[in-house]
């Protein structure tokens, strides 16, 4: 999976760099967000601007990682949802549990 | 020859197809004549409805065995669609699959809750060589004569 990680003091951004985000690639992202809550950073930002498709197992990645962050008393959002995938939020009700912004800029302005 | 288009695709037991049977059914969608409707919301939810289906019969049905394969029949007539997603497994009872809406915070238990939203009818049964799962969603109301 093609991620780019940036770094602003403690927050991290992660954008995905894939069209997809499926059963086929969402266990990278799951392993990757452990992989930054284990390096005791927990103030994440997920910058989907790339992101045109999502099923149930990318959906299911990003939320563990949500659960993960906040056990570890810190907090995973999103940002750059395009139409269709913030509908999937919608149709899932997950748009109530995620705090999403339009762009990474004001993802990381809100911590 | 009637109006009506029909797919068989076998693929190897791995999700990396997952994009390729996905892509299928989005152009679909754009081959329906006079659909008045949200062409790109039934785009993805045919792309999505067909990754879910296909993901269970992988995984779950067929267990990531690679020696084992998956098939996607789909029919597409004017008023309706039909997907057939043939497994190689034991089944699983998709009674036993929470059909009401998942609590949001599981990270789990979504794919069966999409497709059941998205389509109109659903059902698996046992066939020759292991299970079918068979998704029908009806376009009539969404077609202008």
């Amino acid at each position: 999976m093609q991620v780019t990680m940036e770094e602003h003091g403690q927050i991290v951004t992660l954008k995905i760099e894939e069209e997809r985000l499926d059963a086929h690639n969402s266990n990278e992202l799951k392993v990757q967000l452990l992989n930054l809550f284990e390096e005791g950073k927990v103030k994440i930002v997920i910058d989907l601007a790339q992101v045109r498709f999502i099923d149930s197992s990318g959906l299911g990645a990003l939320v563990s990682g949500y659960k993960n962050a906040s056990s570890r008393e810190g907090v995973l959002k999103l940002c750059g949802l395009q139409t269709q995938v913030k509908s999937m939020f919608e149709l899932t009700r997950l748009h109530r549990v995620f705090e999403i912004f339009p762009n990474s800029e004001d993802a990381q302005a809100s911590y | 020859m009637k109006n009506q288009l029909e797919m068989d695709i076998k693929v190897p037991n791995q999700t990396q197809y997952l994009g390729l049977i996905g892509k299928i059914g989005e152009d679909i969608a754009y081959t329906l004549k006079n659909f008045k409707d949200n062409r790109d919301e039934l785009a993805y939810h045919i792309n999505l409805v067909l990754t879910e289906a296909m993901a269970n019969a992988i995984k779950h049905a067929n267990q990531n065995d690679p020696n084992k394969e998956v098939h996607i029949s789909i029919n597409v007539s004017q008023n309706n669609l039909c997907i057939k997603v043939y497994d190689q497994g034991q089944g699983f009872d998709i009674r036993e699959v929470n059909i009401v809406e998942p609590d949001p915070t599981k990270d789990h238990g979504r794919g069966v809750f999409l497709i059941h939203t998205l389509m109109d009818s659903v059902s698996y049964t046992k066939c020759e060589h292991g299970h079918v799962l068979e998704m029908n969603k009806s376009f009539e109301s969404s077609i202008e004569n």
